[in-house]
C-alpha cells in the first residue's frame, strides 16, 4: 500500500545535482549543476504553503460548479461510506434484542427491522456508487483540464521570455516543469485535496458516531490518538529529508541517461562504454538506496497503525466485557457495541493512514507548484509597450545610435556602437570571435534590449514598435540550421505561414535547395526526422535559407550562415546570395572572403567597437586592421598585431 | 534463451521472469505476505470468538423466551482472546512492514536492472539506431516507462496475490462457518472479476495512446525551447502555441477518457462491496434468527467483508498497473531488445595496428535497401598517409569514414586495417585505435579538463595540458577564470565552434590513435581560429594514417592522395597537381569551389606577404 510513484514525476532534471566532482581519476561528472543565477530548488521540502495554494485557486475558478459538485459528492461519499457500521450496530442491538424477547410481536418487529436496515444498506450502496462516480467525473475533468490550461499557459509564457532566459536555463529543466511538475499539481488539486478532505470528514464522522454510540467507550477507543500524533510528528521530520533525496537521486540518474544518449557518438568513438556504465551503475544504485530508505520509513507506518488499532480494540472489548460481566449491559447491547466499535476502530485508522500516505504527494506537489510558479513568475525582459506602433511595411533603414549593450551587467559587449544603414544596403561585419558581431545582429530584431543609445528601424525606436510587425519583414539565418519536425514544405513555410506551394518552391529554387529536394523520394513532403537529422547540415541550411527567403524580408541577417556547410552547399548559396541580398537591407557575418568583399560596406569590429568602415578596396588601401586580418587568413604569417597566435614550435 | 530475454514472449511474462532473477526477495516478500494475510484473517475470527465466547452472547437459539444471561462467557477467556488479538496485530504489523519493504525493494531493483540495461543497450547500439531514435521518446521510456514497470511486480503481481489469497481464505472461512451466507457473500466476487477484466481490455489501448501523445507533446515542447532563436526571429510563438495546444488538447481528451472509465469502474467495485455487506447482513440476521448463526459470526463476516474493501477497491488500481506495465514494458523492451546491426563476433581478437595501413576492398553500403550510398569502393591508405575525401554532399564521404570504426557495417566487400578485417576484431580495440574529430562537436557537461580526458580518464594533468597546447586551445583555457576547471556544455561557458573543435582535437590527441578521421566540413570559424585549427590539425595528423573530409584547399593540397567522390563512387584519385591536370570532376570542383581560396591567397602574395608552406610562423 506504500506507493508514491518514486521519482516518476520528478522529470529528468528537476532537482539540484550533487556538486561537481573534481580531482584526479574522477569520472566526468554529468550531474546537473545548481545554477548561479538560475532557479533555486531549496523549497523542495515544504509540505504545505498557503501562499502557493492561494495562487492555485484561479485555475479552479473556471470549473467552479464542477468543483462544488465534487465537494458535495465527497461529503455524501464520506457519509455513506462511514455510516454502515453505525447502522449495523444499531440494527444488531435492536434485532437481537427483539429476537431474544421472543414474543411474536418482537419477532415481527425483528423481521421489519431486518428489512428496513437491509434496504437502508442497499440504498446506501447505491448512493455511494453514484456519489463516487460523480466525484471522479468532476475531479477527473477539472484535473485534466487544469493540466491542459497550465501547460498551455506555461508554454505561452515561455515563448514570451526573451533569449537571455534561454541563454541561462537548461532546456531539460524547463521541460520537466511543463511535463512532470504539472502532473503532481494536478494530482494535488484533484485526488489530493479531496482525499485529504474525505479523510478528515471521515475522521469527524467516526468520532461523532462513536460518541453517539457510547461516550465512555469512544473516549477509551480514541485514547491512543495522542500517541499516533506524537509518532507522526517525529516521522514526518525524517520523511521530508528522505523524499527530497529520492527526487534528487532520480534527477541525477535521468540527466545522466539524457547526456549519454545525446553524446552517444562520442561515447562510442572514445570507447567509454564501460567507464560510463560503471559510473551510471553507481548513480543508479544510489537512487535505489535512497528509495529504499524512504520505503523503510513509509512501511514503518503500517506496524504502528496496526498496533495502535489493536490496542484500541482490546481496550474497548475489555471495557465491554467488564460491563457485561457486571450485568450493566445485556448480551445484545454488548454484541452491538462490540460490532460497532471494532468496525469503527479499524475504519478510523484508514483515513489516518491515508493522510500519512498523502504526505509525500503533498510535499511533491508543493515543490512542483513552486517550480511552476517560478516559470510563470519569470518576467519577460522584452514586451511590446502599450500603444506600440505597428509597422505596415518595412523600408529597411536601420540606425544604431551610440548603442551600449551587455549580456551580463558590467561586461560590455558593445560600447558606443554607431552605425547608419540605408535601405537595401548590405553590411558585412568582420572581427574576431567576441568582437560583438552576433550581438549587433541579435539587436536588430530586438532579441535583447540595449542598455544605452537607441536602435531605429525606419526611424522608429525599436522599443516603441510591435515586435511582430518588425519580424514579419525580417529574416534570420543562423550558423546552426534549426529545423522543426514536419515536412520540408512545412519548414520552409515557417517563414510565412500563408505562403502557397508555389511560393515555397520559388523560394527553394531561388536559394538552390530545389535541386536536392526534388531528388528526395517524397520531394517537398519528405518528413524530417528529429529536426532534420536525415539531411546533411548543408541541406538543412539550404532549407533555412529558403525559409528566410519565403518571408520576402526587407531586412536579412546572415549570421555565419555558411560557416557549417560543405563547400558544395556554400557554392550554391554563394550563387544565390546576390539575388537574396538584392534590394534588401542585410547584415552578413561570414568567414568567406568573397561574401565579405561583395558587401556594400564592411564594418570591422574589435571589442565591441567599430574600428574601420568601408568597402573592401578602401579598407585594403587603408592598410589597417582589415588588411591585416585579410592577409593573416590566407597566409600563415602572423601579422604585426600578433593576434595572439601561439608559436607553432614542433 | 530464457523468457526474460526472449523478445517474442508476452511482455508481462517477461517482466515476471525478470523479477524471478531476484526470487529470494520475491519469496521473502511472499512469505511475509502470507504471514500478514493469515494474521489479517485471524483478527476478525478472534474478534468474533471474543464476542461469542468471551462475552458469551450465545443466546440466539433460545427462542422460547428464557431469561438470557449475558455472563455465559468468562473474563479469563475474554482476556486470553484479547491477548491473542494483540499478538496477531503485532505479528501482522511486522509482516506488513517486511512485505512492504521487500516488495518495494524488488521493484526498485527491477527498475535498477532496467535502467542499467537501457543505458548499456543505448550506448552499444550502432549509429543506425541513433539516427532514427528521438531523444524525447528514448527519455520517456527510460523514465516514465521504467516507473510503470517498477510498479508492476510490487504493486501489481504481489498485491494481486495478496488479494487472491485474502479473498480465497476469507470466503473459504465464511463458507465453512455458514455456507448459505458465505456463498451469498462470495457471489459478488465474479462480478468484480468480470468488471475488472473488461476494464483492463478497454484501458490498455488508451494508455498506449496516451504514452505516445505525451512523447509527442514533449517533442513539440523541446523543439520550441531549443529552437527559440528561430521561433523568435520569425515571431512564430502563436504558431507554436497552436501546435502545442493541439497536442495538449488531444492529451486532455484521451486522459479524460481514462478518467471516465475509472470514474465508473472504481465506484462500481466499491458499490458492489457495500452491496455485499448489506446482503450478507440481511441474510445473516435471518440466519441468526433461525439459530444457524451467532452474533459473533455475523460480526466476523462483516469484518471479513470490511477487510475485503481495500483489496476489492485496489483491484481497479491493480488493473491499471497491469495495463500500464504492459504498454510500458513493451516500450522498454523495445530498447532492451534492440539488436545492433554491428555486433562483435564471439571469437573476435583485439586489433593489432603495426603500420596503420587501411584498405577498402569492393565496399558497398546502404542505410536501407532502397538507397545505396556506396558502391564498390576500393582504396588503400598507406601507413602515415593523409587521404582527403572530396565531393558534393551525399556523395558518401561520411559513410566511408563511418564504416572504418564500424559505426555501420558495409553491405558488401570488406575493410582491412593492417590486413585484419574490422569485423573480426573487438570493437573496443578497433575504436581505441581510431581517433575521430566529428563535425558536430559534442562536449559533455563537465569541466574542460574532464572533457579533454574523456577517452582516457586516467590521463594526468600534464598530459591534458600537453594535448591542449598541441591543439592550440591551452591559451584560451588558461585565460578563463576557472582555467581547466571551467564548465562547458549547457549552463556552462559557451564555447565557439572553433574552440569546441580544438577541444575535440585535444581529446583525440590524448587517445594517441593510430588512425585518424577528421571531418573538416566545418569552417565555422573566424580567420584567426581557422589558422589555429590548421596548426592543431597538423600536430594531430603527424605520423598517423588520416582520413580527412576536406573543405579547405590547403588540406586538400597537402594530402598524399585525394579521393574524389560522386554518388557513392570514387571517380578520381591522385594528388592535387595530377588531378588538376586530368581536368575531370576534381578540376570542376576546384574551379567552382576551391579556387576562390587560392585566389585570395594569391592576392595576399601580391600584396607582399610571405606564404609559408610548411606551417608555423
Amino acid at each position: 500500500m506504500a506507493y508514491w510513484g518514486g521519482g516518476g514525476a520528478g522529470g529528468w532534471s528537476g532537482g539540484p545535482g550533487g556538486g561537481p566532482q573534481r580531482g584526479r581519476g574522477t569520472q566526468v561528472d554529468m550531474t546537473t549543476r545548481r545554477g548561479i543565477d538560475g532557479w533555486d530548488y531549496d523549497d523542495l521540502g515544504k509540505v504545505y504553503d498557503t501562499a502557493l495554494i492561494r495562487r492555485l485557486i484561479p485555475f479552479i475558478r473556471p470549473h467552479k460548479w464542477r468543483a462544488i459538485g465534487a465537494l458535495i459528492s465527497t461529503v455524501i461519499l464520506s457519509a455513506t461510506s462511514y455510516a454502515p457500521p453505525f447502522i449495523m450496530a444499531l440494527a444488531v442491538k435492536r434485532i437481537i434484542g427483539s429476537v431474544q424477547e421472543g414474543t411474536p410481536e418482537s419477532l415481527d418487529q425483528a423481521v421489519a427491522d431486518t428489512q428496513f436496515y437491509g434496504l437502508l444498506l442497499v440504498a446506501l450502496a447505491g448512493v455511494m456508487f453514484l456519489s463516487a462516480m460523480f466525484q471522479r467525473l468532476m475531479t477527473g475533468y477539472i484535473g485534466h483540464h487544469m493540466l491542459r490550461d497550465l501547460r498551455s499557459m506555461m508554454f505561452a509564457h515561455l515563448n514570451r521570455l526573451s533569449l537571455s532566459f534561454y541563454d541561462r536555463e537548461e532546456v531539460g529543466r524547463i521541460m520537466s516543469r511543463v511535463t512532470s511538475d504539472v502532473v503532481t499539481l494536478q494530482e494535488l488539486m484533484t485526488s489530493g485535496f479531496l482525499n485529504v478532505l474525505s479523510d478528515l470528514l471521515g475522521l469527524t464522522i467516526i468520532i461523532v458516531l462513536v460518541y453517539l454510540l457510547d461516550p465512555v467507550l469512544a473516549t477509551v477507543a480514541l485514547a491512543v490518538i495522542p500517541l499516533l500524533f506524537v509518532f507522526m510528528v517525529i516521522w514526518q521530520r525524517y520523511a521530508a529529508r528522505a523524499f527530497i533525496r529520492v527526487r534528487q537521486a532520480i534527477a541525477i540518474v535521468n540527466a545522466n541517461i539524457n547526456e549519454n544518449v545525446s553524446g552517444v557518438r562520442v561515447v562510442q568513438s572514445m570507447v567509454r562504454e564501460e567507464t560510463n556504465l560503471e559510473h551510471f551503475e553507481a548513480l543508479n544504485d544510489q537512487n535505489r538506496r535512497m528509495n529504499l530508505d524512504a520505503a523503510k520509513l513509509q512501511a514503518s507506518v503500517m506496524p504502528l497503525v496496526e498496533v495502535l488499532s489493536t490496542v484500541a480494540t482490546m481496550l474497548v472489548l475489555f471495557v465491554i466485557g467488564l460491563r457485561a460481566f457486571d450485568g450493566r449491559v445485556t448480551g445484545a447491547e454488548a454484541a452491538g457495541l462490540a460490532l460497532g466499535f471494532t468496525l469503527y476502530i479499524q475504519r478510523f485508522f484508514n483515513p489516518v493512514r491515508d493522510i500519512v500516505l498523502q504526505y509525500t504527494m503533498l510535499q511533491r506537489a508543493m515543490a512542483g507548484a513552486h517550480r511552476i510558479f517560478e516559470v510563470l513568475d519569470t518576467e519577460p525582459a522584452i514586451v511590446d509597450p502599450l500603444g506600440a506602433v505597428e509597422l505596415a511595411d518595412v523600408e529597411g533603414r536601420v540606425d544604431f545610435e551610440h548603442v551600449k549593450f551587455s549580456y551580463i551587467e558590467g561586461v560590455a559587449v558593445l560600447r558606443d556602437f554607431d552605425l547608419h544603414v540605408e535601405p537595401g544596403e548590405s553590411i558585412a561585419l568582420v572581427g574576431h570571435t567576441g568582437a560583438g558581431k552576433t550581438s549587433v545582429t541579435a539587436l536588430v530584431n530586438r532579441s535583447y534590449d540595449i542598455q544605452g543609445g537607441r536602435i531605429l528601424v525606419d526611424g522608429h525606436d525599436l522599443t516603441q514598435l510591435q515586435r511582430a510587425s518588425l519580424t514579419r519583414r525580417m529574416s534570420v539565418v543562423l550558423q546552426e540550421p534549426y529545423l522543426f519536425s514536419g515536412t520540408i514544405r512545412e519548414n520552409i513555410r515557417y517563414g510565412r505561414l500563408d505562403a502557397s506551394d508555389a511560393d515555397v518552391t520559388a523560394a527553394a529554387v531561388a536559394v538552390g535547395a530545389d535541386e536536392f529536394v526534388e531528388q528526395l523520394p517524397n520531394g517537398y513532403d519528405t518528413v524530417l526526422h528529429e529536426r532534420g537529422q536525415n539531411l546533411s547540415v548543408g541541406q538543412r541550411q539550404l532549407i533555412s535559407f529558403a525559409r528566410a527567403l519565403v518571408a520576402d524580408p526587407r531586412i536579412l541577417i546572415l549570421d555565419e550562415a555558411t560557416a557549417n556547410v560543405d563547400t558544395h552547399t556554400e557554392k550554391i548559396i554563394q550563387r544565390a546570395l546576390s539575388t537574396m541580398l538584392k534590394g534588401r537591407t542585410s547584415f552578413v557575418i561570414a568567414h568567406r572572403l568573397s561574401t565579405i568583399r561583395s558587401a556594400d560596406r564592411i564594418v570591422v569590429m574589435r571589442d565591441g567597437e567599430i574600428v574601420e568602415v568601408g568597402s573592401h578596396d578602401e579598407l585594403m588601401a587603408a592598410e589597417g586592421v582589415y588588411a591585416d586580418l585579410y592577409r593573416m587568413t590566407f597566409t600563415n604569417a602572423g601579422s604585426e598585431d600578433g593576434v595572439a597566435v601561439p608559436a607553432a614550435t614542433h | 534463451m530464457s523468457i526474460a530475454t526472449n523478445p517474442d514472449a508476452p511482455v508481462l511474462l517477461r517482466l515476471v521472469a525478470r523479477a524471478w532473477w531476484h526470487r529470494s526477495m520475491m519469496f521473502a516478500s511472499i512469505f511475509a505476505l502470507v504471514g500478514a494475510s493469515a494474521l489479517t484473517i485471524a483478527a476478525p475470527w478472534l474478534t468474533g470468538y471474543a464476542i461469542d465466547t468471551g462475552l458469551g452472547v450465545v443466546t440466539s437459539t433460545n427462542l422460547a423466551g428464557d431469561e438470557v444471561t449475558s455472563v455465559e462467557g468468562s473474563m479469563s477467556t475474554l482476556m486470553v482472546t484479547i491477548g491473542l488479538l494483540a499478538a496477531a496485530a503485532i505479528g501482522r504489523g511486522f509482516f506488513v512492514y517486511a512485505q512492504t519493504y521487500l516488495a518495494e525493494r524488488l521493484g526498485q531493483t527491477m527498475a535498477y536492472d532496467f535502467r542499467n540495461d537501457i543505458y548499456e543497450r543505448l550506448q552499444r547500439l550502432s549509429y543506425a539506431y541513433h539516427d532514427k531514435a528521438e531523444i524525447g521518446q528514448v527519455m520517456s521510456r527510460a523514465t516514465q516507462d521504467v516507473e510503470g514497470v517498477r510498479m508492476f511486480v510490487n504493486m501489481g503481481v504481489i498485491r494481486l496475490a495478496y488479494v487472491v489469497v485474502l479473498v480465497a481464505v476469507s470466503y473459504g472461512l465464511m463458507i465453512s462457518a455458514n455456507a448459505k451466507v458465505g456463498l451469498i457473500a462470495f457471489a459478488f466476487v465474479p462480478v468484480v472479476a468480470i468488471q475488472a477484466s473488461i476494464v483492463t481490455m478497454k484501458l490498455r489501448p488508451i494508455w498506449l495512446g496516451i504514452q505516445d501523445l505525451q512523447g509527442q507533446m514533449a517533442n513539440v515542447l523541446q523543439e520550441n525551447l531549443t529552437g527559440q532563436r528561430v521561433v523568435k526571429a520569425f515571431s512564430r510563438a502563436e504558431f507554436e502555441q497552436q501546435k502545442f495546444d493541439a497536442k495538449v488538447d488531444t492529451l486532455f481528451h484521451e486522459s479524460y477518457r481514462t478518467a471516465r472509465f475509472q470514474a465508473f469502474n472504481e465506484p462500481f467495485l466499491q458499490g458492489i462491496w457495500l452491496l455485499s455487506l448489506a446482503v450478507v447482513f440481511w441474510f445473516g440476521v435471518i440466519e441468526i434468527r433461525a439459530g444457524n448463526m451467532t452474533a459473533g459470526e455475523l460480526t466476523a463476516f462483516q469484518l471479513y467483508l470490511t477487510l475485503m474493501q481495500v483489496p476489492v477497491r485496489s483491484i481497479g488500481f491493480i488493473i491499471n498497473i497491469f495495463a500500464r506495465a504492459h504498454s510500458a514494458g513493451a516500450r522498454v523492451f523495445e530498447i532492451v531488445d534492440a539488436r545492433s546491426p554491428v555486433e562483435e563476433r564471439a571469437d573476435a581478437k583485439p586489433l593489432e595496428v603495426t603500420r596503420g595501413e587501411v584498405r577498402f576492398e569492393n565496399v558497398s553500403f546502404a542505410y536501407d535497401a532502397q538507397s545505396p550510398v556506396l558502391h564498390d569502393v576500393n582504396l588503400i591508405a598507406q601507413p602515415g598517409q593523409t587521404v582527403a575525401l572530396l565531393g558534393p554532399t551525399g556523395s558518401g564521404k561520411s559513410s566511408v569514414v563511418n564504416l572504418l570504426p564500424r559505426f555501420y557495417d558495409p553491405t558488401g566487400g570488406r575493410i582491412l586495417i593492417d590486413g585484419q578485417d574490422v569485423r573480426d576484431v573487438t570493437l573496443d580495440s578497433l575504436r581505441t585505435s581510431i581517433g575521430i574529430v566529428q563535425q558536430d562537436v559534442f562536449l559533455f557537461i563537465a569541466s574542460i579538463r574532464d572533457n579533454i580526458r574523456y577517452g582516457r580518464p586516467d590521463a594526468s594533468d600534464d598530459e591534458v595540458i600537453a594535448a591542449a597546447k598541441a591543439a592550440r586551445i591551452h591559451d584560451f583555457i588558461v585565460s578563463q577564470p576557472d582555467g581547466y576547471d571551467t564548465w562547458v556544455g549547457e549552463r556552462g561557458t559557451t564555447l565557439s565552434g572553433g574552440q569546441r573543435q580544438r577541444v575535440a582535437i585535444a581529446r583525440t590527441l590524448l587517445l594517441d590513435p593510430k588512425v585518424l578521421i577528421f571531418d573538416d566540413s566545418t569552417a565555422a570559424v573566424d580567420m584567426r581560429t581557422e589558422f589555429l585549427i590548421q596548426e592543431a590539425l597538423r600536430n594531430l595528423m603527424r605520423g598517423r594514417t588520416t582520413f580527412v573530409i576536406a573543405q579547405r584547399l590547403r588540406t586538400v593540397m597537402e594530402a598524399d592522395q585525394i579521393l574524389v567522390m560522386r554518388d557513392g563512387e570514387i571517380v578520381e584519385q591522385g594528388r592535387h597537381e595530377q588531378l588538376l591536370e586530368a581536368a575531370g570532376f576534381y578540376r570542376q570542383i576546384y574551379d567552382l569551389e576551391l579556387r576562390d581560396q587560392e585566389e585570395a591567397a594569391a592576392a595576399a602574395v601580391l600584396e607582399g606577404a610571405a606564404i609559408s608552406e610548411g606551417g608555423g610562423a
